[in-house]
């Protein structure tokens, strides 16, 4: 449908612009053709209001069968591309069937929107929202208008945040206790801890802490699993001796992490791991991997460490 | 294969500095231009280069010195962004996010230390961090080379006493804290080093290990030379710490060479006043350390520390120095059950120059010492290590050095004990060395009692140990060793001649046991030192005290058994010329029995041991002049003597040495100032009888060879005429002399007779000698006057 108005050369310019833009928080976006653009940012729960204009090119004139906005919460699955599942669809009527002659300008308004989930840019699926008007033509197609932005939903800090603590080995061959300080992480925070090594019978060369993101797509059969690496964090280079215990400080603000997302709309998660891994001399690679949360936190609220 | 692997570590040492180099420059141009991130990354790639695991510690060390040079000019620039307004903390926090650990630390480090100049943090605080971080780093030599630099950077920052980040409360105790943390862990890496790799590159591990040793033991440096690390600290926290480390690492290398920081980094009033504490660990270092050394070192210190100022001697005495290190002494040798006896006696001998230095007065330290040095021997029998003996010849020569006074040494009743243990060679060397110490300083040993303990020390040298002799001794290293002796036998003596009586009795009981070889050198001194007794109490009249006391008498009976013992050689010659020796020393006393006796042993001795004919002259020659000096003898004693003499002259195989002998003895008829020991006529008979002999000679010359020999013979027997003309005998008349210069003359001018320049000039200057008494006129002159020559 694009790819017509491209082709002949639309008859009319669309602006969709939001109220408060001059002062509401615009945030990086990455979009499907790798560009960046900057995006105005909202949460849930929020009036999303605006204006939309409608300029006819000169001379010519919009016959139309309505105009409306829509504002959608999509979920778009890469192998079923160009299919969009709404899992939000508000509408606003802006004008009645008939003709612009020249520009027109209409308000809108969605009040307290509910939009639960954060827009989020995977691997395998994508979730967004957009802002989408579209004046209907009988005959030639309808002209269709999208404004993208970002949501974001901010968590308290959780009441109950135990460390990570764990055990594990190779038997005769390789013991360890590592203790991460929280299981649940906002997206600048620190993680601490360490590695406490309580037997060592090989040659280890170093041990780096990874994070990993595991996302899940699909459902039952058609389950499909992306994990991806975004952090490579060198702990410990040498072969440490028993009872070595290794500090832990990484921080997670040089990384790209989005929250923890689970089973958003049945559709998909994101789950993060710490990835505990030890490297011999031969190369060989023991591991370790423990789920953690992440969640996002209002950016001036204090953490309870 | 070595040399390969040499070259391809230059290589990678070069790839190493190129790379360094090169992002060097990136992150010039990025501090040039203000661009902390480009600075960060390329400091960070910068700094991967010293990930290297393909250098040895020694190229290591080129690679981390040119990146410790940038990483100078990176703290600069972070200072300045500071100044800037940068917030340091955000810094401290954005070097972190470096994937690699190793320049994350560096990085870290870095900001660390302006991250404390900037004090928006509590040093302590950022120090705490800094060690605690650096655990991250387990590789031994990246890790060394690391807490190296952490202990480089923060050296001028720790919150020491008076120092602009001191803190609040007690933050010495946090510098010496985080310098002890850092020393353990670095120590840790360093002996971790000698586990890692295969066992056949030991050797080579040990020398690298040796080579970052200075690393580890820098943090000794910098804990001595915190400002606030007084005597208390250093008592209660910073020697456990260090030592509970030292000991538990269990690594020889390391427990050498720390212990050794220690000593030699401290104060040595710390040493003092922890002695306790510090020996304490000894016994339980490794069985391998070389804790002699250690300790040697250790005692040396506090010795100098003694000889510094006499005001510290009291701090000696207080915490009795002296007793725990022998303590510890006793304790680290029974806890290295395989230390070598060279180990042992090392320590001893440290101890004991110790207590030399430090209690000079209390000899019964030293005495203590050589007594626990021989219970250590006890049971090993003869030390036969060189380097051993070696050190037993140290550990006696110190009481010898440092009293200069060998009754000094005397009395520590363990010295001898610990002589026992040397070999033979080696009791040699040592006795001479005290010999030698008793000359350099003219000691004297001036009763019996020490004569016997001195011999017992050097009895290495008086006699034969083991009863069998050394075949291997070097002649001259033999002589050299008895003349010493010699030397010391005349060194003995006291003015009391009883004492001395008993000091001779006691040398000659130990020379006796000498055997041959020595009695040679040993007997003549032995009898000399005698006479000088004897001489001594010859001028004294009766002694008062009665029969007990030393009298000359008992000490000829003495001289004769001891002269007796040279049979056993033989040395006739020797004998006989100490019996004469004896003869006149017993004349001088009026003893005629006694000057018989050795006269007639020496006879006894020419009749039947000495036969070679020269060696007959010579003692003959040596009995004459004896005899004719004796004046005890009664008339009988004497003529049945020179009887003996005369006839002994006859009988001389050569007859120009009978000639000689015979006129000789006209002097024993003729003794000067006694008017009833002058008999002319035997004179004349003896001079008479020489003549004969003298023609004699002559004429068996003239059959053997065709010509007669020289007339010396005659000349001498004119000289004889002469003398006993001029000393008044009535029968040496002016005719008769008269008559032998014409004999002379004649023979000289027969042409038979070979010319003798010789006999000539002695003619001639004889006869200038009757023309010089003619013209001296006077009595003289008149007695000569008739004499025509």
């Amino acid at each position: 449908m694009n790819y017509l108005i491209g082709a002949f050369k639309p008859s009319c310019n669309i602006s969709i612009t939001f109220s408060d833009a001059k002062t509401r928080k615009q945030v990086p976006f990455k979009k499907e053709n790798g560009q960046t653009v900057m995006l105005p940012l909202f949460q849930s729960q929020e009036n999303i209001y605006g204006k939309i204009s409608v300029e006819p090119v000169p001379g010519k004139k919009v016959e139309h069968n309505g105009i409306k906005v829509e504002l959608l919460g999509q979920i778009e699955m890469y192998f079923d591309r160009g299919n969009f599942y709404d899992f939000t669809s508000l509408v606003r009527e802006l004008d009645i069937p008939g003709e612009i002659y020249e520009k027109k300008t209409f308000p809108f308004e969605f009040s307290k929107v509910e939009m639960p989930y954060e827009t989020y840019n995977g691997v395998n699926v994508r979730l967004r929202y957009v802002l989408k008007v579209t004046i209907s033509r009988g005959y030639a197609g309808s002209i269709v208008e999208y404004q993208d932005f970002v949501v974001r939903n901010y968590s308290p800090p959780p009441p109950i945040n135990n460390s990570i603590k764990m055990e594990v080995g190779i038997e005769d061959c390789l013991h360890i206790e590592f203790e991460y300080n929280k299981s649940k992480y906002h997206l600048k925070d620190i993680i601490i801890g360490k590695i406490y090594f309580l037997l060592v019978r090989i040659k280890i060369k170093n041990m780096d802490l990874e994070i990993r993101r595991r996302e899940s797509t699909g459902s039952g059969a058609n389950t499909h699993v992306e994990t991806e690496t975004l952090a490579k964090f060198e702990l410990m280079d040498g072969a440490p001796v028993r009872g070595e215990s290794i500090p832990i400080r990484l921080f997670l603000s040089p990384y790209e992490l989005t929250p923890t997302h689970k089973n958003i709309n049945n559709k998909f998660s994101v789950k993060y791991y710490l990835n505990l891994v030890l490297v011999d001399e031969e190369d060989r690679r023991y591991f370790k991997q423990q789920e953690i949360t992440i969640y996002r936190l209002e950016e001036n609220s204090s953490v309870p460490s | 294969m070595m040399a390969d692997g040499h070259e391809d570590e230059e290589k990678w040492l070069a790839a190493g500095i190129a790379g360094l180099q090169q992002n060097a420059f990136y992150m010039h141009r990025a501090l040039d231009s203000n661009n902390l991130r480009d600075a960060l990354k390329y400091s960070a790639q910068m700094l991967s280069e010293l990930r290297t695991s393909k250098l040895s510690p020694h190229k290591y060390y080129e690679l981390y010195m040119r990146a410790f040079d940038e990483l100078r000019k990176l703290e600069m620039f972070f200072k300045e962004e500071a100044r800037r307004g940068c917030s340091v903390i955000d810094l401290y926090e954005l070097v972190q996010h470096a994937g690699n650990i190793l320049p994350r630390l560096y990085l870290l480090c870095t900001v660390g230390s302006v991250y404390i100049k900037s004090k928006e943090a509590p040093a302590k605080d950022v120090l705490k961090d800094l060690v605690e971080m650096c655990r991250g780093i387990q590789h031994p030599v990246r890790g060394l080379f690391l807490r190296s630099y952490l202990s480089q950077v923060s050296r001028d920052k720790l919150p020491d006493i008076g120092s602009e980040y001191e803190g609040d409360a007690d933050t010495v105790t946090d510098a010496v804290e985080f310098v002890l943390q850092n020393f353990t862990e670095m120590n840790k890496l360093w002996v971790r080093m000698q586990h890692q790799g295969p066992a056949r590159e030991k050797e080579k591990r040990e020398k690298e290990r040796s080579e970052l040793r200075d690393l580890v033991g820098k943090n000794l440096h910098v804990l001595g030379q915190i400002e606030g690390v007084d005597l208390e600290m250093y008592k209660e926290t910073v020697l456990p710490r260090v030592l509970e480390q030292v000991v538990n690492c269990k690594d020889e290398i390391a427990q050498f060479y720390l212990m050794d920081c220690i000593i030699q980094v401290f104060p040595d009033e710390y040493h003092l006043q922890t002695l306790d504490i510090l020996l304490g660990a000894c016994p339980q270092l490794q069985p391998s350390v070389d804790i002699k050394t250690v300790l040697s070192q250790l005692m040396e210190r506090l010795s100098n520390y003694a000889a510094s100022s006499t005001e510290v001697l009291p701090e000696f005495l207080q915490v009795e120095a002296f007793s725990k290190l022998s303590n510890a002494i006793g304790k680290v040798i029974e806890a290295q059950v395989d230390m070598p006896t060279v180990g042992v006696v090392t320590l001893y001998s440290s101890l004991l120059k110790f207590t030399l230095h430090v209690h000079p007065d209390r000899l019964d330290y030293a005495d203590q010492v050589l007594g626990a040095c021989v219970k250590k021997l006890a049971g090993k029998g003869k030390i036969e290590d060189n380097k051993a003996t070696k050190q037993i010849v140290a550990l006696l020569s110190a009481p010898l050095d440092k009293y200069n006074d060998i009754v000094t040494a005397l009395k520590l009743s363990n010295y001898p004990h610990v002589m026992e243990y040397l070999d033979n060679e080696t009791n040699k060397v040592m006795a001479t060395v005290i010999i030698q110490s008793i000359m350099k300083n003219k000691t004297q040993i001036s009763t019996a009692e020490k004569v016997e303990a001195l011999f017992e020390l050097i009895k290495g040298l008086i006699k034969d140990l083991d009863g069998t002799p050394d075949d291997e001794v070097d002649e001259d290293d033999f002589k050299e060793e008895q003349n010493s002796v010699a030397r010391l036998i005349q060194m003995l003596c006291n003015d009391d001649p009883e004492e001395m009586f008993k000091i001779i009795c006691t040398v000659r009981k130990h020379v006796l046991t000498g055997g041959p070889k020595r009695l040679l050198f040993t007997v003549p001194p032995l009898v000399f030192s005698s006479l000088k007794l004897v001489r001594q109490l010859q001028g004294q009249d009766e002694n008062p005290f009665g029969d007990d006391t030393t009298t000359p008498k008992k000490i000829f009976q003495l001289l004769n058994q001891t002269i007796e013992a040279l049979s056993s050689i033989p040395a006739p010659d020797l004998a006989l010329r100490l019996y004469l020796q004896c003869a006149e020393a017993a004349n001088d006393c009026e003893l005629e029995p006694v000057a018989y006796e050795f006269f007639t042993q020496a006879y006894i001795l020419y009749e039947e041991e000495i036969s070679d004919s020269k060696a007959q002259v010579t003692a003959l020659h040596l009995i004459i002049g004896t005899l004719q000096r004796m004046h005890v003898f009664g008339v009988e004693n004497r003529d049945t003597l020179t009887h003996k003499a005369t006839g002994y002259s006859a009988k001389l195989l050569k007859k120009p040495d009978q000639c000689r002998a015979v006129y000789a003895c006209a002097h024993l008829f003729w003794v000067d100032d006694q008017e009833n020991m002058k008999d002319g006529e035997r004179v004349l008979i003896c001079l008479k009888r020489a003549l004969r002999i003298a023609n004699a000679a002559q004429q068996m010359s003239n059959a053997a060879r065709g010509s007669t020999g020289s007339s010396t013979l005659f000349v001498e027997i004119l000289n004889k005429y002469l003398y006993f003309f001029e000393k008044g005998n009535p029968q040496i008349t002016v005719a008769s002399i008269q008559s032998l210069i014409e004999l002379i003359t004649n023979e000289m001018q027969s042409e038979s007779t070979t010319p003798d320049p010789a006999t000539d000039a002695f003619f001639a200057s004889t006869l200038r000698y009757i023309q010089f008494q003619k013209q001296k006129g006077g009595a003289v002159g008149e007695k000569y006057e008739p004499i025509k020559a």
